[in-house]
């Protein structure tokens, strides 16, 4: 395969907002799972009020795809459960957040 | 292929219980998980360890692997012994504990014949059933001067693939890639049709790239804004002076005003990120003291000393 050109991508602006569908696609899991990390609390669609009947219209916003794959993967791999999982999300973040202050 | 010693990466002795098994295997994982880890090679050592658990953790390859004999070390060139593994059956593969990214060589060797190990044991077997490829994600570490001017990075992933008869191994994919002038850390490059193959006809998914700077850099970023911490000498803070300063982009000359303290921040606008509406360098000063090596110089504090009767804590009221 000749690779000598550059391969241009499509740089996702921080803005952009991606529904149930795609949220699913980009981390490789089910709608389900997505909408208990909703009912937890551990993820907020963009909606002002959601739409429990059309779970199918939620908007995510683009960060949501990291979220959610750091919390899959937690679980997988330190078996811990969802609500460790979630709280070690927010600790990481926390940390990312103090360290870019530092 | 290489010989792996599944006791040394975990750390317990050859003969460590089930249950010293799990106890090593969750701190290390725990340690070394990449979501969670500073370490280096973190996600590297996180692989090992799935790896060296797989087998640990199953009486019967451990005992199949155990038949290898104790004389061998991590790195050594190894072929199985020929019927090494009868008697023995890997047939209820587990499907976890490991990330994207196969088992080493030497693992696919001894247990392997993994075929759909990856979470796609579900037989997709109607042939007019088009499944769209998985998306991938990968991180990029680059330079912020990159961002400044654009540039082209060559990125290596370590690809999961399945041969003809149907292992699991990686190869490295070399990709080169247009990293777009402006990006900003966090950003995420979309690669349309770079991800997993489909099946049955589908397209292949997207590869995402995380956009990351090299934290080695003098530079901190938050959003499009740029900081630098620049040194300077006391009698520049103090007498104001004319002081070259590196910025991405090139160095250039700022005006350090008199009686600028520590900690002050100087802004060079428009010299952070490059954007329709570009992001501000700022220069944060910091006052380097020359050392009081010489008696001259031991002098020159002395007399600072009698001429300014100074009491930097009078803030703090002692």
């Amino acid at each position: 395969m000749n690779e000598q050109q550059p391969l241009r991508g499509q740089v996702i602006e921080e803005e952009t907002l991606i529904t149930l569908d795609e949220l699913c696609r980009n981390c490789t899991v089910r709608a389900e799972e997505v909408i208990t990390l909703v009912r937890e609390g551990i993820l907020d669609p963009a909606d002002d009020a959601l739409d429990w009947e059309r779970v199918g219209r939620w908007q995510f916003h683009i960060s949501s795809v990291r979220r959610v794959r750091t919390v899959v993967r937690l679980q997988r791999d330190l078996g811990v459960n969802l609500s460790g999982a979630a709280l070690a999300l927010e600790l990481l973040e926390r940390i990312e957040e103090l360290q870019r202050r530092l | 292929m290489e010989y792996k010693d599944y006791y040394k990466i975990m750390g317990v002795k050859r003969d460590a219980t089930q249950d010293e098994i799990k106890r090593a295997y969750r701190k290390l994982a725990r340690k070394f998980h990449p979501d969670v880890s500073k370490e280096a090679n973190a996600e590297t050592k996180f692989k090992e360890l799935g790896e060296a658990y797989e087998v640990l953790k199953d009486p019967e390859k451990r005992t199949a692997y155990d038949q290898l004999g104790s004389q061998w070390k991590s790195g050594q060139d190894f072929r199985p012994p020929p019927g090494w593994d009868a008697g023995f059956e890997f047939r209820d593969f587990a499907n976890e504990g490991m990330g994207a990214g196969g088992f080493s060589d030497f693992f696919e060797t001894l247990f392997g014949g993994a075929a759909g190990r990856r979470g796609t044991g579900r037989p997709h077997a109607r042939r007019d059933f088009r499944i769209r490829g998985e998306d991938h994600h990968a991180r990029v570490i680059i330079d912020l001067g990159d961002s400044y001017k654009g540039a082209s990075r060559s990125i290596t992933l370590q690809v999961p693939q399945m041969d003809e008869h149907g292992r699991v191994g990686t190869r490295a994919r070399t990709l080169n890639v247009r990293i777009p002038k402006g990006i900003r850390q966090g950003q995420q490059i979309r690669l349309a049709g770079q991800g997993g193959a489909g099946a049955g006809g589908g397209e292949a998914g997207d590869l995402y790239l995380e956009v990351e700077f090299d934290p080695r850099g003098h530079y901190r970023v938050e959003g499009a804004d740029v900081f630098l911490d620049l040194p300077v000498a006391p009698w520049e803070a103090a007498l104001g002076a004319t002081v070259k300063v590196p910025t991405p982009s090139g160095a250039v000359d700022l005006k350090v005003p008199p009686n600028s303290q520590a900690g002050k921040k100087l802004r060079l606008k428009g010299r952070g990120i490059p954007a329709p509406q570009p992001g501000d360098l700022y220069v944060v000063l910091q006052i380097a003291l020359p050392p009081a090596d010489t008696d001259g110089r031991r002098r020159a504090y002395e007399r600072m000393k009698e001429d300014f009767e100074f009491n930097p804590r009078a803030g703090l009221e002692v």
